[in-house]
């Protein structure tokens, strides 16, 4: 009986080890066509155009790495001072009820977040932020070819506005865990010299756990590059290439999202399941970072004291 | 020995009784003086109206059973304490004048003046060098040579040059434990502090290092007033020369460390001591 | 000497930068506090209305212009997610009893553990995109089972992390308590260990549920879509992530009314689960 056990909860538990597996070679198989045809080429090609069949992925893969870098540069500082609050700042009774409130924003369904920007953020957004960023930053010379072009509310800059707002309860998760595993002894030493509360998370508790911090940070990266409903909503869904931000693009997820149930054609649907292999190989990646750089951090928690 | 005591004792609080009366060293002057001083977790009272001078540029140690407050007392006056928002103190901790325990001190200003050493090594992640010049660019802006001679002043005087000057720009973690004590003393004094404190400098490290921190404490009170806290009565009678014996919140007993030793005034001091109890 | 004093230069600048970066700190907070506020009421405002309306949920999706509610989508989002959740939670359980209890040792459990956290992050689209693969397109046709093994495997992880943390926060002087007495392995972990962690995994499948509760995009390509009332877990079946999302990016405007009826509703379900989990587990924390 007790062997019994043992092996069906190993079975289960290869069953979780296979998953992974199942996914990648499914997918490998899926996209076979298009991986045949069009090799490493497909990566680096912008053409997508389904009556002639010919598929590149450069699009959707920019506005994918795009989005999620208009996210992160907006969600980091952010999450970090989100978590520089919580753990050094709010009142004791205050600290739940916020943690909890910030964590809240992850539980928000996807769709409410693409729902809510299309009809209540994208046109504030034109009307009233767009036009001074344009205004503002177009006409810099190195980086206003980012800020060009007629204001169209949806469009990368959004999308990544969104998702900047959706990584934030992941990372400042992260972030505030990895800021309470600093030893109490550590904070009050530097405090012991006069530093400021800022100088003693900037100095010392952030060296301290940048391990952990950047694995928040690629667990946030994670999320933001294979979100779907949120972005589908408000990239606008342009299978164009530019360099301006607040024209419409396209992502890996919200092209698979918007083509692949009306995709006609095996060819079609193979560029399609691969650009959904392509994805999945990013985030794992990512993601298998972010799970080591955290399990370090652990780690050297762990044989410290 | 109780009106010997009371002699030498130029403040005389009335409601102090006698025997836990602060006693001032005839040979030295105050550098902290300690009035009335409760101190509050919550709603515990764990320190309960602390009378006591810290006389200036001698070692002062505290000892007792673990829980009576000594930790709790040295906290005070750094005002580490305040970190912590469920912690408060009533009283007065006087130093130059001034009541370090008002709000309207800058607790920057007074950490700076009294720096703290604690019972585990602490080196912040970075380099030995920056370790040290960490806390002299809190206050000081140097260039690069004076900077250097205030990193090697700061080493010696914690004895820790010779082990140290060729790897300055290694992480200070790469210190054995007693090596990285010293490295935190020597953070402690880089910034010039007038008070040192010492929270069980020793209970992390091994006797070889423990001797060399000794040592050092015995040379650090040319300049400095040192309060050191430990639960080691060896300890306290080797380094320093007034020893104050807590318990349960209360100082039993102040005085010149031999004559607390070899003749306490107090029966929970001699029982203490002689090992009856604790 | 001494450079330390209130009107050092140094020290001046310092305690500026210090006010100014926790002020913007405590703004970062503010900023994030504002779009969880300005989110929910727009939700409550947008779909209040249709969310106190009895016929949202006594209707069916309707066509373009006519009058209708979401009975259907709701009956098809309950039966997937408990499907979906039926699956997921044992094999979740048993595999995580597995990583806590017997694979202390071993590569196996270790390697599931790394796997199990990337697949809890991997993107929800892929997964609908693999039970297309394996499933959808090899029977020729979406069906609600097709969206429930999709929705599973969105629970799984999240059920394995959660029983590995709890079993693992099980003192092993109940183990040890349990064995002196004889005890099975096997019954050790049914009757002492789970129950000790009970709260925890409940906690968890909480968590899972809500999470599935508001996934649209691993039901695009498996459930896909349904205007009628149907138990039939073999045929298309609606579900109200994919309708809200067909009828927000539609034209219509009674169509929108209905999707932000059926988006505050989803709203708050989800976070009623998470506040219930929550709660439960502060309870027993």
């Amino acid at each position: 009986m007790d062997f019994a056990f043992e092996s069906v909860t190993r079975v289960f538990a290869i069953v979780v080890f296979g998953i992974l597996i199942a996914i990648l070679v499914s997918l490998v198989i899926g996209s076979a066509l298009s991986l045949e045809k069009y090799g490493l080429r497909f990566i680096w090609e912008s053409d997508w155009d389904p009556v002639k069949e010919n598929f590149g992925a450069l699009v959707p893969i920019y506005g994918t790495l795009m989005t999620s870098m208009i996210a992160m540069v907006i969600g980091i500082p952010v999450s970090f001072g989100i978590a520089l609050f919580l753990t050094e700042l709010s009142p004791a009774w205050l600290r739940r009820p916020l943690g909890t409130a910030i964590e809240l924003l992850a539980a928000i369904p996807s769709i409410i977040y693409g729902m809510w920007g299309l009809f209540v953020f994208a046109p504030l957004f034109q009307s009233h932020v767009q036009p001074l960023l344009i205004d503002g930053l177009g006409s810099l010379p190195a980086v206003g070819g980012l800020f060009e072009g007629p204001p169209f509310g949806i469009g990368m800059m959004t999308a990544g506005l969104i998702l900047s707002i959706m990584v934030i309860p992941f990372i400042s998760a992260v972030m505030r865990d990895v800021f309470e595993l600093v030893p109490p002894m550590m904070k009050e030493s530097a405090y012991g010299l006069g530093a400021t509360t800022w100088e003693v998370v900037w100095k010392v508790v952030l060296p301290y756990t940048k391990v952990g911090v950047v694995g928040g940070i690629m667990l946030g990266l994670g999320r933001a590059l294979g979100e779907t409903m949120a972005v589908t909503f408000v990239i606008g869904n342009a299978h164009r290439l530019s360099a301006s931000l607040m024209a419409p693009g396209n992502s890996i997820a919200s092209a698979l999202a918007n083509e692949f149930t009306e995709a006609v054609g095996d060819l079609y649907y193979s560029a399609l399941i691969e650009l959904g292999l392509i994805l999945f190989v990013i985030t794992t990646i990512v993601l298998a970072i972010s799970k080591f750089l955290l399990m370090r951090l652990s780690l050297r928690e762990g044989t410290r004291t | 020995m109780e009106a010997q005591a009371a002699a030498r004792t130029p403040i005389m609080k009335p409601f102090v009784t006698e025997a836990r009366s602060a006693v001032v060293p005839a040979d030295s002057a105050t550098k902290l003086q300690v009035r009335n001083l409760n101190f509050y977790y919550g709603s515990f009272l764990a320190l309960k109206s602390i009378s006591l001078d810290i006389p200036e540029k001698r070692v002062t140690a505290f000892i007792g059973p673990s829980g009576c407050g000594k930790s709790t007392l040295l906290r005070t006056f750094n005002r580490m304490y305040s970190l912590y928002p469920e912690q408060r103190a009533e009283g007065e901790v006087i130093m130059d004048g001034e009541n370090l325990l008002t709000s309207k001190q800058d607790v920057s200003l007074i950490r700076a003046k009294i720096g703290m050493v604690f019972q585990k090594p602490t080196p912040f992640p970075m380099s030995i060098y920056d370790n040290i010049a960490f806390g002299v660019r809190l206050f000081e802006r140097l260039g690069k040579r004076d900077m250097d001679e205030r990193v090697e002043w700061a080493l010696t005087r914690a004895a820790l040059w010779n082990e140290a000057k060729d790897k300055l720009q290694q992480s200070g973690n790469s210190l054995s434990g007693g090596q990285q004590q010293r490295l935190c003393i020597a953070r402690g004094i880089a910034i010039k502090p007038e008070v040192l404190l010492l929270d069980e400098p020793c209970s992390a490290l091994d006797p070889i290092s423990t001797g060399k921190v000794e040592e050092l404490i015995h040379e650090l009170k040319r300049d400095y007033t040192v309060v050191i806290v430990t639960h080691n009565m060896q300890q306290a009678a080797r380094v320093s020369d007034y020893t104050a014996y807590m318990y349960l919140g209360e100082l039993i007993e102040f005085d010149v460390t031999d004559t607390l030793f070899i003749k306490p005034s107090r029966k929970e001091t001699e029982d203490y001591i002689t090992g009856r109890f604790g | 000497m001494s450079a330390i004093s209130p009107d050092n230069s140094v020290y001046v600048s310092r305690r500026r930068r210090n006010v100014v970066m926790l002020s913007v700190s405590s703004l970062a907070l503010a900023f994030g506090l504002f779009w969880l506020i300005w989110i929910l009421s727009t939700l409550l405002y947008e779909g209040g209305n249709a969310l106190v309306r009895l016929s949202l949920y006594t209707q069916m999706t309707p066509p373009p212009g006519a009058d209708g509610g979401l009975a259907n989508a709701i009956l098809g989002s309950l039966m997937m997610a408990a499907i979906g959740t039926l699956i997921g939670t044992p094999t979740g359980i048993l595999a995580g009893t597995y990583l806590a209890e017997y694979g202390r040792q071993g590569w196996l459990a270790s390697a599931t553990r790394f796997i199990n956290d990337v697949l809890l992050s991997a993107p929800s689209i892929v997964i609908g995109l693999f039970v297309y693969t394996i499933y959808v397109a090899q029977v020729g046709h979406f069906s609600g089972w097709a969206g429930s093994i999709a929705l599973a495997l969105l629970v799984i992880p999240v059920v394995v992390r959660t029983t590995d943390d709890m079993l693992k926060l099980v003192p092993n002087s109940l183990r040890e308590a349990a064995a002196a007495l004889g005890c099975p392995t096997w019954r050790m972990i049914m009757f002492v260990t789970y129950r000790a962690a009970r709260t925890g995994i409940v906690t968890g499948v909480l968590l899972a549920v809500a999470r599935i509760s508001g996934e649209t995009a691993p039901l695009l390509f498996t459930s896909l879509n349904n205007q009628f009332w149907s138990l039939n877990m073999n045929a298309p079946m609606a579900n109200l992530p994919v309708v809200i999302f067909q009828f927000a990016m539609s034209p219509y405007d009674d169509w929108h009314r209905l999707a932000w009826g059926g988006a505050a509703l989803i709203t708050l379900a989800v976070l009623a689960l998470n506040i219930l989990a929550r709660v439960l587990f502060g309870k027993n924390a």
